[in-house]
Protein backbone atom coordinates (compact mmCIF):
# COMPACT_ATOMS: atom_id res chain seq x y z
CA UNK A 1 0.00 0.00 0.00
CA UNK A 2 2.55 2.51 1.09
CA UNK A 3 5.00 1.34 -2.14
CA UNK A 4 1.82 2.11 -3.91
CA UNK A 5 1.11 5.77 -2.80
CA UNK A 6 5.15 6.50 -3.01
CA UNK A 7 5.00 5.07 -7.00
CA UNK A 8 1.97 7.13 -7.42
CA UNK A 9 3.85 10.00 -6.33
CA UNK A 10 0.48 10.64 -4.40
CA UNK A 11 2.29 11.19 -0.70
CA UNK A 12 2.14 15.03 -0.55
CA UNK A 13 -1.95 14.63 -1.29
CA UNK A 14 -2.89 12.71 1.15
CA UNK A 15 -0.82 15.06 3.27
CA UNK A 16 -2.78 17.96 2.29
CA UNK A 17 -6.04 15.70 2.56
CA UNK A 18 -5.16 14.33 6.11
CA UNK A 19 -8.19 15.13 8.38
CA UNK A 20 -5.80 16.37 11.45
CA UNK A 21 -4.36 19.86 11.04
CA UNK A 22 -1.62 19.94 8.82
CA UNK A 23 -3.98 18.58 6.38
CA UNK A 24 -6.93 20.72 5.46
CA UNK A 25 -9.41 17.46 5.19
CA UNK A 26 -11.15 17.64 8.43
CA UNK A 27 -12.42 21.20 7.59
CA UNK A 28 -13.26 20.01 3.71
CA UNK A 29 -15.50 17.45 6.18
CA UNK A 30 -16.27 19.83 8.42
CA UNK A 31 -17.85 22.28 5.55
CA UNK A 32 -19.47 18.90 3.72
CA UNK A 33 -21.54 18.42 7.08
CA UNK A 34 -22.75 22.36 6.81
CA UNK A 35 -23.67 21.79 3.70
CA UNK A 36 -25.53 18.58 4.32
CA UNK A 37 -27.37 20.68 6.70
CA UNK A 38 -28.10 23.22 5.15
CA UNK A 39 -29.75 21.29 2.42
CA UNK A 40 -31.80 18.86 4.22
CA UNK A 41 -33.36 22.33 6.61
CA UNK A 42 -33.88 23.83 3.09
CA UNK A 43 -35.51 20.72 1.22
CA UNK A 44 -37.71 20.44 4.79
CA UNK A 45 -38.51 23.94 4.65
CA UNK A 46 -39.21 24.21 1.05
CA UNK A 47 -41.30 20.99 0.93
CA UNK A 48 -43.49 22.10 3.66
CA UNK A 49 -43.95 25.80 1.93
CA UNK A 50 -44.36 23.28 -1.12
CA UNK A 51 -47.35 21.32 -0.10
CA UNK A 52 -49.21 24.48 1.01
CA UNK A 53 -48.47 26.33 -1.74
CA UNK A 54 -49.96 23.20 -3.99
CA UNK A 55 -53.13 23.19 -2.15
CA UNK A 56 -53.22 26.77 -2.36
CA UNK A 57 -53.06 26.50 -5.76
CA UNK A 58 -55.35 24.42 -6.80
CA UNK A 59 -57.93 24.98 -4.15
CA UNK A 60 -57.82 28.14 -2.93
CA UNK A 61 -59.27 31.67 -3.79
CA UNK A 62 -58.52 33.55 -6.52
CA UNK A 63 -56.52 36.15 -4.24
CA UNK A 64 -54.68 33.45 -2.92
CA UNK A 65 -54.12 31.96 -6.19
CA UNK A 66 -52.74 34.75 -7.68
CA UNK A 67 -50.78 35.63 -4.86
CA UNK A 68 -48.72 32.53 -4.86
CA UNK A 69 -48.12 32.76 -8.94
CA UNK A 70 -46.53 36.40 -8.02
CA UNK A 71 -44.51 34.43 -5.49
CA UNK A 72 -43.07 31.26 -7.89
CA UNK A 73 -42.45 33.74 -11.23
CA UNK A 74 -40.63 35.71 -9.07
CA UNK A 75 -38.30 33.00 -7.71
CA UNK A 76 -38.16 31.41 -10.57
CA UNK A 77 -37.18 34.33 -12.62
CA UNK A 78 -34.60 35.80 -10.07
CA UNK A 79 -30.85 34.17 -10.10
CA UNK A 80 -30.55 32.72 -6.22
CA UNK A 81 -27.86 34.68 -5.76
CA UNK A 82 -29.78 38.20 -5.61
CA UNK A 83 -32.58 36.63 -3.65
CA UNK A 84 -29.66 35.63 -1.12
CA UNK A 85 -28.61 38.76 -0.77
CA UNK A 86 -31.97 40.36 -0.86
CA UNK A 87 -33.19 38.19 2.12
CA UNK A 88 -29.64 37.71 3.99
CA UNK A 89 -28.96 41.42 3.82
CA UNK A 90 -32.26 42.75 3.65
CA UNK A 91 -34.42 40.38 6.08
CA UNK A 92 -32.19 40.41 8.65
CA UNK A 93 -31.52 44.11 8.90
CA UNK A 94 -35.67 44.67 8.47
CA UNK A 95 -36.18 42.38 11.12
CA UNK A 96 -33.79 44.10 13.20
CA UNK A 97 -34.81 47.57 12.77
CA UNK A 98 -38.70 46.13 13.39
CA UNK A 99 -37.11 44.74 17.00
CA UNK A 100 -35.40 47.87 17.64
CA UNK A 101 -38.52 50.01 17.24
CA UNK A 102 -40.52 47.66 18.95
CA UNK A 103 -37.94 48.20 21.68
CA UNK A 104 -36.10 44.79 21.53
CA UNK A 105 -32.38 44.34 21.06
CA UNK A 106 -31.04 43.78 17.81
CA UNK A 107 -30.60 39.93 16.91
CA UNK A 108 -27.83 38.58 15.13
CA UNK A 109 -29.05 36.13 12.99
CA UNK A 110 -26.79 32.78 12.36
CA UNK A 111 -25.50 32.01 9.31
CA UNK A 112 -26.91 28.71 9.38
CA UNK A 113 -30.74 30.01 10.20
CA UNK A 114 -30.31 32.17 7.59
CA UNK A 115 -28.76 30.28 5.01
CA UNK A 116 -31.44 27.45 5.49
CA UNK A 117 -34.12 30.46 5.37
CA UNK A 118 -33.29 31.95 2.12
CA UNK A 119 -32.79 28.34 0.17
CA UNK A 120 -35.83 27.18 1.94
CA UNK A 121 -37.91 29.94 0.28
CA UNK A 122 -36.32 29.32 -2.84
CA UNK A 123 -36.74 25.93 -2.64
CA UNK A 124 -40.59 26.36 -1.54
CA UNK A 125 -41.49 27.82 -5.29
CA UNK A 126 -40.11 24.58 -7.37
CA UNK A 127 -41.50 22.42 -4.61
CA UNK A 128 -44.81 24.06 -5.12
CA UNK A 129 -44.93 23.78 -8.76
CA UNK A 130 -43.85 19.52 -8.36
CA UNK A 131 -46.24 18.62 -5.99
CA UNK A 132 -49.42 21.30 -8.03
CA UNK A 133 -48.13 18.67 -10.58
CA UNK A 134 -48.11 15.48 -8.78
CA UNK A 135 -51.41 16.19 -7.03
CA UNK A 136 -53.09 16.84 -10.61
CA UNK A 137 -51.36 13.35 -11.90
CA UNK A 138 -54.01 11.39 -8.89
CA UNK A 139 -56.65 10.10 -10.48
CA UNK A 140 -59.73 12.32 -9.37
CA UNK A 141 -62.18 9.08 -8.84
CA UNK A 142 -59.55 8.80 -5.84
CA UNK A 143 -60.13 11.51 -3.97
CA UNK A 144 -63.89 11.73 -5.21
CA UNK A 145 -64.79 8.13 -3.72
CA UNK A 146 -62.39 9.62 -0.27
CA UNK A 147 -64.77 12.91 -0.19
CA UNK A 148 -68.23 10.93 -1.31
CA UNK A 149 -67.21 8.42 1.73
CA UNK A 150 -67.48 11.85 3.93
CA UNK A 151 -63.58 12.08 4.58
CA UNK A 152 -62.66 14.90 6.63
CA UNK A 153 -60.19 17.26 4.36
CA UNK A 154 -57.09 16.67 6.30
CA UNK A 155 -57.78 12.79 7.11
CA UNK A 156 -57.86 13.26 3.09
CA UNK A 157 -54.34 14.59 2.35
CA UNK A 158 -52.63 12.54 4.93
CA UNK A 159 -54.73 9.69 3.74
CA UNK A 160 -55.26 9.64 0.07
CA UNK A 161 -53.88 12.85 -1.48
CA UNK A 162 -50.36 13.20 -0.37
CA UNK A 163 -49.50 8.89 -0.09
CA UNK A 164 -51.06 8.79 -4.03
CA UNK A 165 -48.93 11.87 -5.07
CA UNK A 166 -45.69 10.26 -3.72
CA UNK A 167 -45.10 8.25 -6.77
CA UNK A 168 -45.55 11.29 -9.33
CA UNK A 169 -43.68 13.91 -7.03
CA UNK A 170 -40.24 12.02 -5.84
CA UNK A 171 -38.76 12.38 -9.57
CA UNK A 172 -39.35 15.99 -9.71
CA UNK A 173 -38.74 16.27 -5.77
CA UNK A 174 -34.90 13.84 -5.78
CA UNK A 175 -34.26 16.85 -8.60
CA UNK A 176 -34.86 19.45 -6.14
CA UNK A 177 -33.16 17.76 -4.02
CA UNK A 178 -29.56 17.76 -6.09
CA UNK A 179 -30.37 21.91 -7.07
CA UNK A 180 -30.55 21.94 -2.88
CA UNK A 181 -27.40 20.32 -2.38
CA UNK A 182 -25.79 22.25 -5.40
CA UNK A 183 -27.54 25.56 -3.99
CA UNK A 184 -25.70 25.47 -0.64
CA UNK A 185 -22.59 26.56 -2.46
CA UNK A 186 -24.26 30.20 -3.27
CA UNK A 187 -23.79 30.67 0.58
CA UNK A 188 -20.02 30.68 -0.18
CA UNK A 189 -20.44 34.22 -1.52
CA UNK A 190 -22.31 35.66 1.53
CA UNK A 191 -19.06 33.86 3.71
CA UNK A 192 -20.67 31.09 5.10
CA UNK A 193 -18.20 28.19 5.60
CA UNK A 194 -19.83 25.68 4.01
CA UNK A 195 -17.87 23.08 1.64
CA UNK A 196 -17.03 25.17 -1.40
CA UNK A 197 -16.09 28.60 0.80
CA UNK A 198 -14.01 26.05 3.06
CA UNK A 199 -12.60 24.42 -0.25
CA UNK A 200 -11.27 27.71 -1.92
CA UNK A 201 -9.69 28.81 1.59
CA UNK A 202 -7.37 25.54 1.71
CA UNK A 203 -6.51 25.83 -1.56
CA UNK A 204 -5.60 29.93 -1.48
CA UNK A 205 -3.71 28.71 1.55
CA UNK A 206 -2.22 25.59 0.05
CA UNK A 207 -1.58 27.14 -3.75
CA UNK A 208 -2.76 23.44 -4.63
CA UNK A 209 -6.22 24.64 -6.69
CA UNK A 210 -6.43 21.31 -8.61
CA UNK A 211 -6.07 19.12 -5.35
CA UNK A 212 -8.77 20.82 -3.17
CA UNK A 213 -11.63 21.56 -5.97
CA UNK A 214 -10.92 18.06 -7.40
CA UNK A 215 -11.91 16.17 -3.48
CA UNK A 216 -14.59 18.89 -3.04
CA UNK A 217 -15.80 18.03 -6.97
CA UNK A 218 -15.81 14.32 -5.74
CA UNK A 219 -17.80 14.81 -2.17
CA UNK A 220 -20.45 16.65 -4.10
CA UNK A 221 -20.28 13.84 -6.71
CA UNK A 222 -20.87 11.02 -3.45
CA UNK A 223 -23.95 13.20 -2.37
CA UNK A 224 -25.62 13.04 -5.37
CA UNK A 225 -25.03 9.65 -6.50
CA UNK A 226 -25.59 8.17 -3.04
CA UNK A 227 -28.84 10.22 -2.93
CA UNK A 228 -29.82 9.01 -6.45
CA UNK A 229 -29.92 5.48 -5.73
CA UNK A 230 -31.63 6.10 -2.22
CA UNK A 231 -34.48 8.29 -4.09
CA UNK A 232 -34.64 5.62 -7.01
CA UNK A 233 -35.38 3.55 -3.95
CA UNK A 234 -37.93 5.29 -2.44
CA UNK A 235 -39.75 5.84 -5.20
CA UNK A 236 -40.19 2.06 -6.09
CA UNK A 237 -41.31 2.07 -2.21
CA UNK A 238 -44.30 4.33 -3.13
CA UNK A 239 -44.87 2.78 -6.76
CA UNK A 240 -44.98 -1.02 -4.62
CA UNK A 241 -48.56 -1.91 -5.29
CA UNK A 242 -48.67 -0.13 -8.73
CA UNK A 243 -49.81 -2.59 -11.92
CA UNK A 244 -46.45 -3.73 -13.73
CA UNK A 245 -44.30 -1.96 -11.09
CA UNK A 246 -42.72 -5.42 -9.66
CA UNK A 247 -41.33 -5.86 -13.40
CA UNK A 248 -39.91 -3.01 -13.55
CA UNK A 249 -42.20 -1.55 -16.11
CA UNK A 250 -43.00 2.05 -16.22
CA UNK B 1 -57.39 41.56 -21.55
CA UNK B 2 -60.93 40.23 -19.43
CA UNK B 3 -58.48 38.64 -16.86
CA UNK B 4 -56.98 41.56 -15.95
CA UNK B 5 -60.52 43.31 -14.98
CA UNK B 6 -61.64 41.20 -12.12
CA UNK B 7 -61.89 43.20 -8.88
CA UNK B 8 -59.38 41.56 -6.90
CA UNK B 9 -56.57 41.68 -9.87
CA UNK B 10 -57.84 45.70 -10.34
CA UNK B 11 -57.04 45.85 -6.49
CA UNK B 12 -53.80 44.17 -6.64
CA UNK B 13 -52.42 45.59 -9.87
CA UNK B 14 -53.06 49.58 -8.21
CA UNK B 15 -50.88 47.86 -4.89
CA UNK B 16 -48.11 46.82 -7.24
CA UNK B 17 -48.16 50.00 -9.26
CA UNK B 18 -48.46 52.15 -5.56
CA UNK B 19 -45.34 50.06 -4.71
CA UNK B 20 -43.18 50.65 -8.07
CA UNK B 21 -44.35 54.53 -7.17
CA UNK B 22 -42.92 54.69 -3.67
CA UNK B 23 -40.00 52.60 -4.68
CA UNK B 24 -39.51 55.46 -7.19
CA UNK B 25 -40.25 58.73 -5.53
CA UNK B 26 -39.14 57.75 -1.69
CA UNK B 27 -35.39 55.24 -2.36
CA UNK B 28 -32.71 56.94 -3.40
CA UNK B 29 -32.09 56.58 -7.28
CA UNK B 30 -29.81 59.81 -7.24
CA UNK B 31 -26.63 57.35 -8.33
CA UNK B 32 -28.06 55.84 -10.87
CA UNK B 33 -26.69 58.70 -13.61
CA UNK B 34 -23.29 58.55 -12.32
CA UNK B 35 -23.26 54.79 -12.87
CA UNK B 36 -25.41 54.25 -16.25
CA UNK B 37 -22.70 53.97 -18.38
CA UNK B 38 -21.56 51.29 -16.01
CA UNK B 39 -24.52 49.32 -15.62
CA UNK B 40 -25.48 49.23 -19.42
CA UNK B 41 -21.66 47.64 -20.12
CA UNK B 42 -22.55 45.13 -17.15
CA UNK B 43 -25.61 44.53 -18.97
CA UNK B 44 -24.29 44.06 -22.16
CA UNK B 45 -22.01 41.57 -20.98
CA UNK B 46 -24.38 39.35 -19.04
CA UNK B 47 -26.89 39.25 -22.49
CA UNK B 48 -23.42 38.17 -24.35
CA UNK B 49 -22.72 35.55 -21.97
CA UNK B 50 -25.68 34.23 -22.10
CA UNK B 51 -26.17 33.92 -25.47
CA UNK B 52 -22.43 32.89 -26.26
CA UNK B 53 -22.20 30.68 -23.45
CA UNK B 54 -26.05 29.10 -24.80
CA UNK B 55 -24.60 28.59 -28.43
CA UNK B 56 -21.36 27.10 -28.22
CA UNK B 57 -22.96 24.49 -24.93
CA UNK B 58 -26.14 23.83 -27.44
CA UNK B 59 -23.25 23.11 -29.81
CA UNK B 60 -21.44 20.68 -27.12
CA UNK B 61 -24.96 19.03 -26.22
CA UNK B 62 -26.00 17.94 -29.40
CA UNK B 63 -23.05 15.60 -30.30
CA UNK B 64 -22.76 14.31 -26.62
CA UNK B 65 -26.65 14.14 -26.70
CA UNK B 66 -26.31 12.01 -29.81
CA UNK B 67 -23.35 9.70 -28.14
CA UNK B 68 -25.52 9.05 -25.33
CA UNK B 69 -28.53 7.87 -27.40
CA UNK B 70 -27.29 5.77 -29.80
CA UNK B 71 -23.58 6.06 -30.12
CA UNK B 72 -21.67 2.64 -28.87
CA UNK B 73 -20.72 2.14 -25.45
CA UNK B 74 -16.89 4.02 -26.91
CA UNK B 75 -18.68 7.06 -27.12
CA UNK B 76 -21.94 7.38 -24.96
CA UNK B 77 -19.58 5.90 -21.57
CA UNK B 78 -17.44 9.82 -21.28
CA UNK B 79 -20.70 11.28 -22.73
CA UNK B 80 -22.49 9.98 -19.45
CA UNK B 81 -19.55 10.14 -17.31
CA UNK B 82 -19.27 14.36 -18.48
CA UNK B 83 -23.08 14.60 -17.59
CA UNK B 84 -22.82 12.96 -14.42
CA UNK B 85 -19.81 15.18 -13.39
CA UNK B 86 -21.23 18.65 -14.91
CA UNK B 87 -24.60 18.08 -13.44
CA UNK B 88 -23.51 16.05 -9.73
CA UNK B 89 -21.24 19.23 -8.69
CA UNK B 90 -22.07 23.08 -8.05
CA UNK B 91 -21.69 25.37 -11.11
CA UNK B 92 -19.56 27.77 -8.32
CA UNK B 93 -16.68 24.74 -7.89
CA UNK B 94 -16.52 24.21 -11.48
CA UNK B 95 -15.94 28.04 -12.23
CA UNK B 96 -13.28 28.32 -9.65
CA UNK B 97 -11.51 25.28 -10.43
CA UNK B 98 -11.03 26.20 -13.76
CA UNK B 99 -10.43 29.53 -12.71
CA UNK B 100 -8.11 29.03 -9.80
CA UNK B 101 -6.81 25.69 -10.94
CA UNK B 102 -6.16 26.25 -14.24
CA UNK B 103 -5.26 30.22 -13.94
CA UNK B 104 -2.26 28.87 -11.66
CA UNK B 105 -1.84 26.06 -13.91
CA UNK B 106 -1.29 28.14 -16.70
CA UNK B 107 1.73 30.61 -15.80
CA UNK B 108 4.21 27.32 -14.90
CA UNK B 109 4.48 26.21 -18.70
CA UNK B 110 6.93 29.21 -20.03
CA UNK B 111 5.59 28.28 -23.98
CA UNK B 112 2.05 29.18 -22.69
CA UNK B 113 3.10 32.54 -21.31
CA UNK B 114 5.61 33.72 -24.13
CA UNK B 115 2.28 32.36 -26.84
CA UNK B 116 -0.05 35.16 -28.41
CA UNK B 117 -3.28 33.68 -26.62
CA UNK B 118 -1.52 34.46 -23.07
CA UNK B 119 -3.12 38.13 -23.12
CA UNK B 120 -6.33 36.49 -23.66
CA UNK B 121 -5.97 33.57 -20.98
CA UNK B 122 -4.43 35.92 -18.08
CA UNK B 123 -7.99 37.49 -18.14
CA UNK B 124 -11.16 36.14 -16.35
CA UNK B 125 -13.39 36.18 -19.02
CA UNK B 126 -12.70 33.00 -21.22
CA UNK B 127 -12.28 30.97 -17.79
CA UNK B 128 -16.45 32.21 -16.98
CA UNK B 129 -17.10 31.11 -20.61
CA UNK B 130 -15.68 27.59 -20.32
CA UNK B 131 -17.28 27.14 -17.28
CA UNK B 132 -20.58 27.84 -18.22
CA UNK B 133 -20.48 26.35 -21.35
CA UNK B 134 -19.68 23.12 -20.10
CA UNK B 135 -22.32 23.75 -17.50
CA UNK B 136 -24.73 24.33 -20.33
CA UNK B 137 -23.07 21.51 -22.81
CA UNK B 138 -24.02 19.15 -19.42
CA UNK B 139 -27.44 20.00 -18.71
CA UNK B 140 -28.24 20.24 -22.28
CA UNK B 141 -27.25 17.07 -23.29
CA UNK B 142 -29.36 15.17 -21.16
CA UNK B 143 -32.34 16.93 -22.70
CA UNK B 144 -30.81 16.23 -25.99
CA UNK B 145 -30.75 12.63 -24.90
CA UNK B 146 -34.36 12.54 -24.37
CA UNK B 147 -35.27 14.38 -27.70
CA UNK B 148 -32.97 12.60 -29.94
CA UNK B 149 -34.74 8.79 -28.87
CA UNK B 150 -38.34 10.65 -28.56
CA UNK B 151 -37.78 10.76 -32.56
CA UNK B 152 -40.67 8.44 -34.00
CA UNK B 153 -38.09 5.68 -35.18
CA UNK B 154 -40.85 5.51 -38.34
CA UNK B 155 -39.24 8.95 -39.51
CA UNK B 156 -35.85 7.45 -39.32
CA UNK B 157 -36.34 4.60 -41.10
CA UNK B 158 -38.47 6.38 -43.89
CA UNK B 159 -35.65 8.46 -44.52
CA UNK B 160 -33.15 5.14 -44.72
CA UNK B 161 -35.91 3.89 -47.11
CA UNK B 162 -35.38 6.29 -49.38
CA UNK B 163 -31.38 6.08 -49.21
CA UNK B 164 -30.62 9.08 -47.55
CA UNK B 165 -27.14 9.15 -46.18
CA UNK B 166 -27.02 9.54 -42.18
CA UNK B 167 -25.58 12.83 -41.94
CA UNK B 168 -28.49 14.29 -44.39
CA UNK B 169 -30.89 11.72 -42.14
CA UNK B 170 -29.41 13.27 -39.18
CA UNK B 171 -29.43 17.15 -40.41
CA UNK B 172 -32.72 16.98 -42.49
CA UNK B 173 -34.76 15.13 -40.17
CA UNK B 174 -33.13 13.74 -36.87
CA UNK B 175 -31.66 16.98 -35.65
CA UNK B 176 -34.86 19.44 -36.29
CA UNK B 177 -37.03 16.77 -34.84
CA UNK B 178 -35.29 16.84 -31.38
CA UNK B 179 -34.96 20.21 -31.43
CA UNK B 180 -38.66 20.63 -31.74
CA UNK B 181 -39.51 18.44 -28.88
CA UNK B 182 -36.94 19.71 -26.62
CA UNK B 183 -37.86 23.48 -27.48
CA UNK B 184 -40.00 23.91 -24.17
CA UNK B 185 -37.05 22.29 -22.28
CA UNK B 186 -34.51 24.58 -23.85
CA UNK B 187 -36.74 27.52 -22.65
CA UNK B 188 -36.87 26.68 -19.57
CA UNK B 189 -33.14 25.95 -19.22
CA UNK B 190 -32.06 29.06 -21.15
CA UNK B 191 -33.46 30.79 -18.11
CA UNK B 192 -31.75 28.65 -15.52
CA UNK B 193 -28.54 29.21 -18.05
CA UNK B 194 -29.43 33.33 -17.23
CA UNK B 195 -29.67 32.69 -13.57
CA UNK B 196 -26.36 31.10 -13.52
CA UNK B 197 -24.51 33.75 -15.11
CA UNK B 198 -24.04 36.38 -11.87
CA UNK B 199 -21.79 33.44 -10.36
CA UNK B 200 -19.23 34.95 -12.77
CA UNK B 201 -18.71 37.49 -10.73
CA UNK B 202 -17.17 35.97 -8.13
CA UNK B 203 -14.25 35.28 -10.64
CA UNK B 204 -13.48 39.40 -11.34
CA UNK B 205 -15.92 39.47 -14.44
CA UNK B 206 -18.11 42.48 -14.27
CA UNK B 207 -21.46 41.74 -15.59
CA UNK B 208 -24.84 43.63 -14.15
CA UNK B 209 -24.51 41.71 -11.03
CA UNK B 210 -20.82 42.67 -10.09
CA UNK B 211 -21.65 46.63 -11.23
CA UNK B 212 -25.02 46.58 -8.67
CA UNK B 213 -22.48 45.19 -5.95
CA UNK B 214 -19.73 47.96 -6.82
CA UNK B 215 -22.55 50.60 -6.64
CA UNK B 216 -23.35 48.80 -3.43
CA UNK B 217 -19.71 49.34 -2.01
CA UNK B 218 -19.40 52.39 -3.11
CA UNK B 219 -21.98 54.18 -2.26
CA UNK B 220 -23.52 52.21 1.09
CA UNK B 221 -26.86 52.10 -0.53
CA UNK B 222 -27.92 48.74 0.60
CA UNK B 223 -31.82 47.82 -1.51
CA UNK B 224 -31.89 49.61 -4.63
CA UNK B 225 -29.50 48.22 -6.11
CA UNK B 226 -30.66 44.85 -5.88
CA UNK B 227 -34.05 45.59 -6.40
CA UNK B 228 -33.02 47.03 -9.95
CA UNK B 229 -31.30 43.84 -10.39
CA UNK B 230 -34.02 41.73 -9.54
CA UNK B 231 -36.27 43.75 -12.00
CA UNK B 232 -33.57 43.83 -14.88
CA UNK B 233 -33.15 39.65 -14.44
CA UNK B 234 -36.85 39.24 -14.54
CA UNK B 235 -37.87 41.43 -17.28
CA UNK B 236 -34.13 39.40 -19.16
CA UNK B 237 -35.90 36.21 -17.77
CA UNK B 238 -39.66 37.53 -19.99
CA UNK B 239 -37.72 38.25 -22.76
CA UNK B 240 -36.67 34.75 -23.03
CA UNK B 241 -39.84 33.45 -22.26
CA UNK B 242 -41.28 35.20 -25.27
CA UNK B 243 -38.47 34.84 -27.86
CA UNK B 244 -39.08 30.99 -27.22
CA UNK B 245 -43.24 31.14 -26.75
CA UNK B 246 -42.70 32.70 -30.38
CA UNK B 247 -40.04 29.99 -31.62
CA UNK B 248 -42.48 27.30 -30.39
CA UNK B 249 -45.02 28.90 -32.33
CA UNK B 250 -43.12 29.32 -35.73
CA UNK B 251 -42.56 25.45 -35.58
CA UNK B 252 -45.22 23.73 -37.44
CA UNK B 253 -46.60 20.80 -35.84
CA UNK B 254 -48.55 18.53 -36.99
CA UNK B 255 -50.29 16.43 -34.34
CA UNK B 256 -50.26 12.96 -34.98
Amino acid sequence: MQALIEALGLQQTLDLLALSPPGWGGNLLGGLANSIQIALGAFGLGLVIGIFGAYGKLYGGPVTRDLLAIYTTIVRAVPELILILILYYAATDALNKALVNAGFDRIQISGLAAGIGVLGIVQGAYATEVLRGAILAVPPGQIEAARAMGMPPMKLARRITLPAMLAFALPGLANLWLIATKDTALLAVVGFAELTLETKQAAGATKHYFTFFLAAGALYLVITLVSGRLFARAERWARRGEPGAARGGR
Amino acid sequence: MKAWMLPHRVVMLALALALVVWCALRLRWDWLPEYLPLLAQGLWRTVWLLIVTSVLGMALAIPIGLAMAEGPWVLAAPARLFCTIIRGTPLLLQLWLLYYGLGSLFPQFPWIRQSDLWPILRQAWPYAVLALTLSFAGYEGEVMRGAFKGVPRGQLEAAKAMGMPRLTILRRIWLPLAIQRALPTLGGETVLQLKATPLVATITVVDIYAVANRVRQDTFIVYEPLILLAAIYMILTGIIVLLFRWLENRVPTRTL
